[in-house]
């Protein structure tokens, strides 16, 4: 059994209680919310901490999903499960529940929580590639209060944010906008593997011509842009095959992975390109789907399949 | 329904899943649950790091950070000062008294407490031992080592080069890291077919590194009473006698002064074959402090530093003629042993049983030459469900019969059936003077293409490379050799492998048995309940089976290389039969007939052309210890005693057919089918044989598809945790279609073969070939396993590597 070094324990009551013990215990003090990045870590004494603020109590007050006219709002304690089991989420978004069912495993997806998983800023993480592609800002509270930043600003680099280290991640706010669609593709060595790479992808149409596309990748190195050139060169089109491998050599050219285990960094780049391919046309034959029915069908169609590529 | 299944049964044309009815369990053999199950699925198994005793003390050890280096100091003073510390122990210490290095399995040394050098990332370095397990591992952080950091050798390749250091210079006169070299066949007759051969198939193969990697971890609580000078050592073994008599040997203790348990196993696959350092730490920790010392290692430990498998660099070559008839194969092999050589298998034979690399084909000639070589890694060599290295050799041979096929545009099915063995010419003597007991080749195959549907899935395939598709079918079949072995052939470290069985029948009829191997999950209380149960006519129910304690058992080599049901099996149904004849001897007394007149009806004796005047084996238990005369010269009791010599191995044989689909797009494999038709001779409980074959399979899907050990170029191990060592999981695996055929084992009391390791052996290939096979339309003939999204993907661009 692997067993940690010693550390003190607190539970949190409140986000200022959390937030208050954090400044009062200083950097040697870090939350734990799932725990199924950070214990693993504590396990093979790969992390030094003095303190561990246990933040599961704030499930009631950061476990949600808020559905707004304009504005999904995410609390940062929402549990993968409960992200992968929202129907409305679903409904909206549904490069979710592409992406959540591909996300680890279910032991992992009923503790693990969107808040950990974009704290932790693994390369590999799903959530952040999700929350790129649906062009999402992050809420951070401290004592003196909050701020809210793009994806862009909160990502710094691997395992590494904006939340400093008396702050909090508290919400995950994502814009609403008409004519929308998206998808979710992972490709995996075995199910509940971490990426070799996954794209996930966001259309938005006027009737037949797209208004605004935006791609996230995993896996592939620092990417939290949306990737503009693929917007620009997909803005005013009409969807076809040459437009998305034109998308997918876009996606190829922006990344820069590596190779280890998972993969040689040439395998990565085709596969950025060809899930890039896959998630663009999923995602408008979504739209199109969801204009030929009413709005349940538009649910229905996000269960046509995982985002298993 | 039960199934109560004749030992003569022949071809069933398919498993019946049949549910098992637990209130009619069979007199014998037979489907029924397993009587180890309740306590397993309620969690009430006793495993190693179940046993609590009082005042006992926690072991943890300090690995090497680095692959090769030399130790110039280490400091213990500051772990020493630890509040809960209460021993620490470098190798230097040990050395002191001459416990610094311990014989492996093959005459080779292995360090305990590593004194001179580090040779792998992961050797032992010192131990301490705290009050809890979490002042145990936050004291390692104590210790301060010093390493002069030496280059390592990883590239098995390179490990024989003239300028690469040399790892063992511990060994007196050792220049290089040659290990050993080894030669099975005739060269001469061989090169001599494949000289005027008309086709010859040459293919460079590797099986890389993979690790048994079992759910539960290697360990051990060794408790040593000072007043009596007795060791009780439970741990995590699959040979407790052959680790008794090892110990002995190694700690100077008498043998009757050591009892070895070895409580409920959480799965061994080979791994908890070899003595480990941190046994014989857990051991010395006991002895110098007097208290009982637990050691667990964790999965990280695991994976880096015991016993691996596989690492066979391997160049095979096979000759046919034009029309598809195989005529001979040879092949050279580099094999990667790592620092010190650990293999276990039985000291004839440092290849284990790789000889049987001529497979099921009835050829003319066959050569192998092995060079075996240490390198900077983990020891080990043979472990991992493999029968002694006849993973590696199905591997090759199956591979080389596909890539013949491939170039002579035959069918891989068919190339098969043309060369098989046939039944009559069993036994038959290979060319590397393996005796094959038994075999049936072509119904098996051919049972299997009829579950499958072969001909309607190559007529599926053929439409979808129409389309652009890719889908494969991979035929592989097997001839496996257990149940080590013949005493005269065989032993490891002067150890027999004969296995001795004692019956026990008690006055109401109740039995037990008493065996010398242990079960890692293969379901022995109930296998060897039954065999008795067949033998004796008393219910397997009624029947315990008591295994696993040096001091409750007769002597034998363990449980490894399928050979329980094989040697150990054996041993059960003889030991019965024993008893079952002194219970006719008792019979004749009681119905005062003479023994020639009595009938032996399963549990009954009666008298011959009268049913009615009968006595149950019940019966015959009390008088056999109760107060009435017994006949002339018989005593009292009911019990016998035996060991048994195997004449030979037996020569368990399967057909295993895979069907896969590989995404164009992302060369992501999915097996879609697999179906496997097993032939172990008569078959004991046809459940437990399933659960063996569905367990290999994925062990199979496991090895093709995802698991490897690597290492990077200073000889780190990138494969310490289960999020970089994948072992598949149930959405990687198809629904198994199992089949089965008979052809009992002639020397076999019984019939029966090993059956826990087939389904490892056989199905590695089989998916392999059915990757290839998709992949044809990219004109490859072979790829190099893991076979990972990433690495299909190469191959499909004419870049296949090999993995090492
Ligand atoms: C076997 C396994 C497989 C996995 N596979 C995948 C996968 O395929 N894809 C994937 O995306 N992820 C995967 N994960 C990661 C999983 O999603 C984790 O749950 C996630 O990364 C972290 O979430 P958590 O709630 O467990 O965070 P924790 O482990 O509790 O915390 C992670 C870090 O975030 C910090 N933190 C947590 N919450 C906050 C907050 N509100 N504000 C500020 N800091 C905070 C913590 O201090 C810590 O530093 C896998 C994990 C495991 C164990």
């Amino acid at each position: 059994m692997q067993v940690p070094a010693p550390f003190e324990y607190e539970r949190a009551t409140s986000v200022d209680h959390a937030i208050g013990l954090l400044e009062r215990l200083g950097d040697e003090a870090r939350l734990v919310a799932g725990g199924h990045s950070l214990i693993p870590m504590m396990k093979l004494r790969l992390t030094d901490l003095e303190y561990l603020i246990d933040i599961n109590d704030l499930h009631d007050e950061l476990g949600y999903v808020r559905m707004g006219t304009d504005e999904v709002r995410i609390g940062a304690m929402t549990r993968h499960r409960e992200l992968l089991e929202s129907a409305e989420l679903a409904a909206l978004f549904p490069i979710f529940a592409d992406a959540e069912a591909v996300i680890a495993d279910p032991v992992v997806r009923n503790r693990g929580t969107i808040g950990g998983s974009l704290c932790q800023a693994d390369p590999s993480e799903d959530l952040s590639a999700v929350c790129t592609t649906l062009d999402a800002s992050c809420v951070i509270q401290g004592s003196g209060g909050q701020r809210v930043v793009s994806m862009e600003d909160f990502h710094h680099g691997p395992y590494e944010t904006a939340v400093g280290h008396d702050e909090m991640l508290i919400e995950i706010r994502i814009p609403v906008r008409s004519g929308g669609s998206s998808a979710y593709a992972k490709v995996e060595r075995r199910a509940g593997d971490w990426a070799v790479t996954s794209v996930g992808s966001a259309v938005w149409m006027d009737g037949p011509v797209i208004t605004a596309a935006r791609v996230g990748l995993a896996a592939v190195g620092p990417n939290t842009t949306g990737i503009p050139a693929i917007s620009e060169a997909m803005r005013g089109q009409v969807p076809s095959e040459e437009l998305y491998a034109r998308a997918g050599a876009i996606a190829a050219e922006s990344c820069s992975p590596t190779t280890d285990n998972r993969g040689t960094a040439d395998y990565k780049r085709h596969l950025a390109d060809e899930l890039t391919r896959r998630t663009l046309r999923r995602a408008v034959e979504r739209i199109t789907a969801g204009l030929e029915g009413d709005a349940a069908t538009t649910h229905s169609n996000t269960n046509d399949s995982d985002g298993r590529a | 329904m039960t199934i109560t299944q004749d030992t003569q049964e022949t071809q069933q044309p398919r498993e019946d899943h049949d549910h098992v009815d637990n209130d009619h369990k069979p007199m014998g053999h037979g489907r029924m649950l397993r009587k180890e199950d309740p306590r397993f699925i309620r969690g009430l198994g006793q495993y190693c790091d179940d046993i609590q005793l009082t005042g006992m003390l926690h072991l943890a050890i300090l690995r090497s950070p680095v692959a090769h280096a030399r130790i110039t100091s280490i400091d213990i003073s500051a772990a020493q000062a630890h509040p809960k510390v209460r021993l620490v122990v470098t190798g230097a210490m040990l050395a002191e008294k001459g416990l610094a290095w311990m014989p492996t399995l093959s005459n080779d040394v292995q360090a305990v407490l590593a004194t001179d050098k580090v040779r792998f990332q992961g050797q032992e370095v010192a131990f301490v031992v705290a009050e809890d397990r979490y002042a145990a591992r936050d004291a390692l952080e104590l210790i301060d080592v010093d390493y002069e950091e030496l280059t390592p050798v990883v590239d098995v390749r390179k490990a024989l080069a003239p300028d690469a250091p040399v790892i063992r210079d511990d060994l007196e006169g050792k220049t290089d890291n040659h290990c050993f070299d080894w030669e099975t066949g005739d060269k001469d007759a061989t090169e001599a077919v494949f000289a005027s051969a008309d086709v010859v198939v040459t293919q460079d193969i590797v099986y890389p590194r993979v690790h048994p990697a079992p759910m539960e971890t290697c360990g051990a609580v060794a408790d040593f009473d000072r007043v009596s000078g007795k060791l009780t050592l439970w741990s995590t073994t699959q040979a407790p006698h052959a680790h008794r008599t090892l110990y002995a040997i190694v700690a100077g203790i008498p043998e009757h002064k050591i009892r070895v348990i070895s409580p409920d196993i959480g799965g061994g696959f080979g791994n908890k074959v070899p003595i480990y350092p941190g046994y014989v730490c857990a051991i010395v920790g006991s002895l110098l402090t007097g208290k009982p010392v637990k050691w667990m290692e964790d999965r990280s430990e695991n994976l880096v530093s015991t016993g691996f498998a596989r690492d066979y660099v391997m160049r095979g070559e096979i000759a046919a003629t034009k029309e598809g008839r195989i005529l001979a194969i040879r092949t050279n092999v580099l094999a990667d042993h790592g620092a010190f050589n650990g293999v276990a298998s039985p000291v004839k034979y440092p290849a284990g049983f790789f000889g049987v690399f001529t497979g099921s084909y009835d050829i003319e000639a066959a050569y192998c030459h092995m060079t075996a070589v240490y390198t900077n890694k983990a020891p080990g060599g043979v472990a991992y469900a493999c029968s002694f290295r006849i993973t590696e050799a199905v591997y090759l041979v199956e591979r080389l019969v596909d890539c013949l096929a491939y170039d002579l545009e035959m069918d891989p099915a068919l190339l098969r059936r043309k060369n098989f063995i046939q039944p009559e010419q069993f036994p038959y003597t290979t060319k590397t003077g393996w005796v094959y007991d038994s075999g049936e080749y072509e119904r098996a195959l051919d049972l299997t293409l009829e579950i499958a549907g072969y001909d309607e899935l190559r007529r599926e395939q053929a439409e979808k490379r129409a389309r652009g598709e890719l889908m494969g079918i991979g035929v592989a079949f097997f001839t496996e050799a257990v149940g080590a072995g013949p005493r005269k052939d065989m032993d490891i470290l002067g150890l027999g492998m004969a296995d001795g069985c004692e019956l026990r029948v008690h006055p109401t009829g109740k039995a037990v048995v008493r065996l010398s191997v242990q079960s890692q999950g293969q379901g022995h209380e109930t296998t060897f309940a039954q065999i008795v149960a067949e033998e004796i006519g008393i219910p397997p129910e009624d029947i315990d089976v008591v295994h696993g304690d040096t001091d409750n058992t007769p002597f034998g080599l363990g449980t490894y290389g399928s050979r329980s049901t094989p040697v150990s099996g054996a041993a059960a149904a003889l030991v019965a039969r024993k008893v079952r004849d002194k219970a006719r001897i008792i019979a004749s007394g009681m119905l005062e007939v003479s023994v020639a007149d009595l009938d032996w009806e399963k549990g009954s004796f009666h008298v011959k052309g009268d049913p009615g005047r009968s006595v149950t084996i019940q019966d015959i238990a009390m008088r056999a210890h109760g107060a009435g005369d017994l006949p002339e010269g018989v005593e009292g009791g009911l019990e016998a005693q035996i060991c048994y010599n195997p004449d030979n191995l037996t020569y368990p044989f399967g057909a295993y057919l895979c069907v896969v689909d590989i995404d164009p797009g992302t060369a992501v494999v999915k097996v879609r089918r697999f179906v496997a038709v097993d032939d172990c001779g008569t078959r004991i409980n046809p459940m437990i044989i399933e659960g063996q074959v569905h367990g290999g399979l994925t062990d199979g899907v496991g090895m093709a598809l995802m698991e490897m050990i690597s290492f990077d170029e200073d000889g780190t191990c990138l494969s310490s945790s289960f999020m970089d060592y994948l072992i598949p999981t149930a959405l990687e695996v198809p629904h198994w279609e199992t089949g089965h055929t008979v052809t009992p084992s002639p020397h076999h009391p019984i019939g029966a073969k090993g059956v826990g390791e087939s389904a490892t052996v056989g199905s590695p290939p089989a998916i392999v070939n059915a990757v290839i096979d998709a992949l044809k339309p990219y004109g490859i003939r072979h790829a190099d396993m893991p076979l990972t999204p990433s690495r299909v993907w190469d191959a499909m661009r004419g870049h296949a590597t090999p993995p090492i």
